[in-house]
């Protein structure tokens, strides 16, 4: 249940900027998560609510991009979209990959008063 | 609207850039030992100790919710050690390990070892400023943790197959679970060991070592580099 930290680590970055950009509330907030981000997205929502109370961001509306995998195959030079790191290459079938992204977990933008 | 593009671990990854430009600069190797809990982290961890014995310093960070077992573990080797509590924590944090290591104040050229939390899923988002992490499952779990569990053993240079005294007893298919674990990462090195035999000891040293070397390398080129430009300063004045 490491997503509770990341919500932590999450709204100290917001308020970090409620100071420095000068805001008071967050309306939006608009996250960029990879599939390989190690992140449960319905355990991070939960965290958010939770976390966020009495602060900026709190009642905010938390919106989730999911970011597909990458994966680059070693039999034929191929790169592909995976969401899996034991998935085999869709073009050569060879199961010897390579995750080359899909780890992100950014702060992509919000919406603010 | 703030378009602010930022890594939400930013500030993690800072304390870990801290600590890995700390360890680098006095060439402290540290290893972030994962697992699951009962893997035999702990007397894998006192197995070595003793094997470096008069060799190589070692200093020990511990990460548990609960209790300073480990710690005094590793103390009765006479070896400094830090028990850091997470309570409800589940793994350990770049901060928390930094302000372990400025108690420790580890050796110069030692190795630390940082033994994170039981726990093969939250540990490997948190960067601490490792070397490498050592992912340690021993053959009483199952040959699929790696596909279980990928994100740990991609993120591992090492994975230690602790406790092969056991293997005539169970059905755990070691050459699976090797391949299983070079399934989600075709570069991590394997080692078969058992702590209680000290068979594979001795390959787990050697490669403790060889990271050493890698690291003595860098900062060896490094200092060269630094020479070489404060020579090309001095021919131009």
């Amino acid at each position: 249940m490491h997503e509770m930290s990341i919500c932590e680590s999450l709204v100290q970055t917001i308020e970090a900027h409620a100071r420095s950009d000068d805001f008071t509330k967050v309306l939006r907030l608009r996250l960029e998560i990879g599939c390989f981000g190690g992140v449960e997205i319905e355990a991070l929502r939960f965290g958010f609510d939770v976390v966020t109370r009495g602060t900026c961001a709190e009642g905010a509306e938390l919106d989730i991009l999911s970011l597909p995998g990458k994966a680059w195959c070693f039999g034929c030079d191929t790169g592909f979209d995976t969401d899996s790191r034991v998935s085999d290459c869709p073009v050569c079938g060879s199961g010897r990959i390579r995750v080359t992204g899909g780890d992100e977990l950014r702060i992509k933008d919000m919406e603010v008063i | 609207m703030i378009e602010i593009e930022t890594n939400i671990l930013a500030k993690n990854d800072g304390y870990a850039q801290e600590n890995r430009h700390r360890l680098e600069a006095a060439s402290i190797l540290a290893l972030n030992l994962v697992s699951s809990p009962g893997s035999g982290k702990t007397t894998l961890l006192v197995e070595t100790i003793r094997k470096l014995e008069g060799r190589i310093p070692v200093a020990v960070i511990e990460g548990d919710q609960q209790t300073t077992n480990d710690a005094d573990r590793i103390r009765a080797t006479g070896v400094r050690a830090l028990q850091i509590n997470t309570g409800k924590g589940c793994h350990l944090d770049a901060h928390m390990v930094g302000h372990a290591i400025d108690h420790l104040a580890p050796d110069e050229q030692s190795v630390l070892f940082i033994e994170n939390v039981g726990n093969l899923v939250c540990p490997a988002a948190f960067d601490l400023g490792e070397a490498a992490k050592v992912a340690i499952l021993s053959v009483t779990e199952g040959e699929d943790k790696p596909l279980k569990y990928p994100d740990m053993f991609a993120a591992a240079k090492l994975m230690i197959l602790n406790k092969t005294d056991l293997l005539p007893h169970l059905d755990f298919d070691i050459e699976a679970c090797e391949a299983n674990a070079r399934r989600v990462n075709p570069d991590i090195a394997v080692i078969r060991l058992s702590a209680r035999t000290g068979e594979g000891m001795d390959a787990w040293i050697d490669w403790i070592r060889a990271q050493q070397v890698v690291g003595l390398e860098r900062l060896i080129s490094d200092a060269e580099a630094r020479l070489a430009d404060l020579r090309a300063a001095r021919s131009h004045v």
